[in-house]
C-alpha cells in the first residue's frame, strides 16, 4: 500500500500533565501519499501535529516513535530538531496572520528558512524566495516579496505560509486546518495548489481538519481520531462511502446537511466531546454511541475485516450493507 | 408579492473612504455596496451569500440600521429606518436581534449568563419577570437552568452560541439576523445549532436573515438567497432553483468551489475556472 516509507509514527503518546491526550497512535504516510486526519475539536489532532513537529508547549510531553529518514524525531535534542524542522518536515498553520511575523517583509520570511537550512547567502535566498512566491501563484512575486503581511489578503498570506513550508523541499508537510479561514473559491485554489505541489515534490502530506469534504478533495487515505485514539483508518472514498465506526458515520451524517432523520431535522452526534481526561474508559466513544453495550467497557482494537484494509476500533462496527439509523445521505 | 416586505433596502449605496495617502488629496472612496435592493418577507428565511469583501455584512448592518447608507434607504414594515435618529429606533431594536459568529467575543466574559440574557430586556425597559423569562429561554435553547450563574468561559463553543441565541430571543424579536452563526463551530455542533435555529424560527414565528459564506448551511436553512459579489447582488431567487441552475457566472464559480464528500472538487473547479 505504501511506497518508500515517508513518515512512520509508532505508538505516539502525548501527555498533558499526566493525562493521556493522545493514546498510542500509530500510522504511516508513504512518500507522495496524502493522508487526512479528521475529528472534532478536543480529539487530539493538533497535539499529534505539534508532537510531530517537536513544538509541544511546556508541560506537554510526547513518547513513542516518530521516524523520518531512519531517525526518531522524539529522541532529538532541541538543537537537532531545529535543523529538521522547516527542512525535512514543515508545517502550514491555520491562521496565517499569527504564523507570519508582522514586522518582516514576506520575501525575507521565505528567505529566512533558506538561509538557515540551506546556508544560502542573502542575495541567493532572496532570489529563490521570489521564485517560491511565484510557485505558490502570488501575483507579481517580486513586488509581493517586499510587502508586509498586513498588505496581503488572507488567501495570499496563506500562500506565503505555504511557500515558507515548501522552501526547503520537505519530505513531510503537515497542514493544520490550512483553509478553514478562507473563502470557498480561495480555499479551492489553495487546495489545488497544495495538491499540485505535493504531487510534484513527492512529499508526504498530513492534512488535519474537521472539514470532511476538504479531506475528500485532496487526500487518498484517512485517519479518524476521537478521544486521542485512531478510531478508523482506510482509503478516503471507502471510509466516506461506508464508514465502519459509528463516530465516522456520525461525523459524516452531520456534515452532509441534506441528510435528515426523517422528521426534517439534521442528524447530529448526541452529546459533546468530553473535556480532556473525562473520556470514558474502554471505548472512548461509548457514552455517545448508539451501539454501545457492556462489551464496550474494554478497549476495542483497530482491526480490519478479512480481505479489507479499512480498520476500525469498534466492537460493533457498521457492516457495509447495513446503514446506521441516522438516515442515508445523498452526497 | 403585494404585501409590504418586512425589511427592505432600496438602491442602497455605502461608500467608505480609504485612508489618505497624501496630505493634499483625500482618500479614495470604496463602494462596499453599489446600488443594492432587497426585500425580506415575514416568516421567510433569507440568505445573503458571498465571499469576504462582497458587502454582505454591510448590507445586513444597514438592514438593522446599525450603519447608514451613503444613498438609498432601508425600510422596516414600510417605515424608513435609514437616517433616523437612534432615539426613534426603539421599535427596531426590539424587533430585530442579532447572533454573531464568535460567541467568545460577542458575550461579555465578566457577566454571568443570567445577566447576559436579561440585558436586552433591561436595556429596552421591558416589563415582566426577567428572571422567569431567562429560565424559560435557557430551556428553549436546551441549556440547564442552573447554569445561569456561570460565566461564558465555562461553556463549550456550541453552548456559548446557544447563550447568544437565548439573548437574541430575550426581547421577543420578529427578526433574527445571523452573521456567520455556525462558522466557528465543529460539524457535529453545527448541525445541533442549525436544528435549534429551525425549531426556534418555527416556534416563535421568526424571520431569519442569514449572512454566510458557507453555501451548504445557507442551502439547508434558507428559502430564498441573494448572492453578492463586489457590492452588488448578482443573483437572487429561490434557494433550490439557484443551486440547481445558477445563472450568473459568479454563482456558478462559487458553487463549483464547494468541496463535497465525493471528492471531485478539483475536477469541477478546474473545469469552471478555465
Amino acid at each position: 500500500m505504501t511506497g518508500v516509507s515517508g513518515l512512520v509514527v509508532e505508538d505516539l503518546v502525548v501527555k498533558v500533565h499526566d493525562i493521556q491526550a493522545v493514546k498510542g497512535v500509530s500510522f504511516e504516510i508513504g512518500r507522495g501519499r496524502r493522508m487526512g486526519l479528521i475529528g472534532e475539536s478536543g480529539c487530539g489532532k493538533s497535539l499529534t501535529a505539534l508532537a510531530l513537529m517537536g513544538l509541544l508547549p511546556h508541560g506537554v510531553t510526547a513518547s513513542g516513535r516518530v521516524l523520518l529518514n531512519g531517525r526518531n524525531l522524539l529522541d532529538l535534542s532541541d538543537k537537532q530538531m531545529c535543523a529538521v524542522r522547516g527542512n525535512d518536515i514543515a508545517m502550514v498553520f491555520q491562521e496565517p496572520m499569527t504564523a507570519l511575523n508582522p514586522l518582516m517583509r514576506v520575501g525575507n520570511q521565505v528567505a529566512e528558512s533558506l538561509r538557515l537550512h540551506k546556508g544560502m547567502n542573502r542575495a541567493a535566498a532572496s532570489a529563490r524566495a521570489v521564485e517560491l512566491l511565484e510557485r505558490v501563484q502570488l501575483p507579481e512575486p517580486d513586488r509581493t516579496a517586499r510587502k508586509y503581511p498586513h498588505q496581503l489578503s488572507g488567501g495570499q498570506r496563506q500562500r506565503v505560509v505555504l511557500a515558507i513550508a515548501l522552501a526547503c523541499d520537505p519530505a513531510v508537510l503537515v497542514a493544520d486546518e490550512p483553509t478553514t479561514a478562507l473563502d470557498v473559491t480561495v480555499q479551492a485554489e489553495m487546495l489545488r495548489l497544495m495538491d499540485t505541489l505535493v504531487r510534484e515534490e513527492g512529499a508526504s502530506l498530513l492534512l488535519i481538519t474537521h472539514d470532511l469534504p476538504v479531506v475528500a478533495s485532496i487526500c487518498e487515505e484517512l485517519l479518524v481520531m476521537y478521544g486521542g485514539s485512531i478510531v478508523e483508518h482506510g482509503d478516503v472514498a471507502t471510509v466516506f462511502d461506508s464508514p465502519r465506526h459509528p463516530y465516522t458515520a456520525g461525523l459524516r451524517a452531520s456534515t452532509v446537511l441534506e441528510s435528515t432523520d426523517g422528521s426534517g431535522r439534521l442528524s447530529t452526534i448526541p452529546g459533546r466531546v468530553p473535556s480532556l481526561g473525562s473520556f470514558p474508559t474502554g471505548c472512548v466513544y461509548r457514552n455517545r454511541c448508539p451501539r454501545a453495550d457492556d462489551v464496550c467497557g474494554t478497549v476495542p482494537l483497530l482491526t480490519a475485516p478479512p480481505g479489507s484494509t479499512q480498520r476500525a476500533a469498534c466492537h460493533h462496527p457498521i457492516e457495509s450493507d447495513q446503514p446506521l439509523g441516522s438516515g442515508k445521505a445523498s452526497a | 408579492m403585494t404585501t409590504t416586505p418586512l425589511l427592505e433596502a432600496v438602491d442602497v449605496v455605502r461608500e467608505y473612504r480609504s485612508p489618505r495617502r497624501s496630505l493634499r488629496t483625500p482618500g479614495q472612496p470604496i463602494r462596499a455596496l453599489d446600488g443594492v435592493s432587497v426585500q425580506v418577507h415575514e416568516g421567510e428565511a433569507f440568505g445573503i451569500v458571498g465571499e469576504s469583501g462582497s458587502g454582505k455584512s454591510t448590507l445586513s448592518r444597514i438592514l438593522m440600521a446599525l450603519d447608514q447608507p451613503t444613498s438609498g434607504t432601508a425600510f422596516y414594515q414600510g417605515q424608513r429606518i435609514s437616517g433616523v435618529p437612534e432615539r426613534r429606533l426603539g421599535f427596531l431594536r426590539r424587533d430585530v436581534q442579532m447572533v454573531l459568529q464568535d460567541p467568545m467575543s460577542s458575550l461579555n466574559p465578566r457577566m454571568r449568563v443570567a445577566d447576559i440574557i436579561a440585558e436586552p430586556m433591561r436595556a429596552l425597559r421591558l416589563p415582566g419577570d426577567h428572571r422567569a423569562r431567562v429560565a424559560e429561554l435557557m430551556h428553549s435553547v436546551g441549556l440547564p437552568e442552573e447554569a445561569v450563574t456561570r460565566y461564558p468561559h465555562q461553556f463549550s463553543g456550541g453552548q456559548r452560541q446557544r447563550i447568544a441565541i437565548a439573548r437574541a430571543l430575550a426581547a421577543g424579536p420578529k427578526v433574527i439576523v445571523g452573521d456567520e452563526p455556525v462558522s466557528a463551530l465543529d460539524v457535529s455542533v453545527r448541525a445541533q445549532i442549525l436544528n435549534l435555529l429551525t425549531d426556534l424560527a418555527e416556534q416563535f414565528k421568526l424571520t431569519l436573515i442569514l449572512v454566510s459564506h458557507d453555501l451548504s448551511v445557507v442551502r439547508y436553512l434558507c428559502d430564498r438567497i441573494a448572492v453578492m459579489n463586489q457590492g452588488r447582488i448578482v443573483e437572487t431567487g429561490d434557494t433550490e432553483s439557484i443551486y440547481a441552475d445558477p445563472r450568473h457566472p459568479y454563482t456558478q464559480r462559487l458553487l463549483s468551489a464547494v468541496p463535497t464528500l465525493s471528492g471531485d472538487l478539483l475536477d469541477r473547479f478546474n473545469r469552471s475556472s478555465t
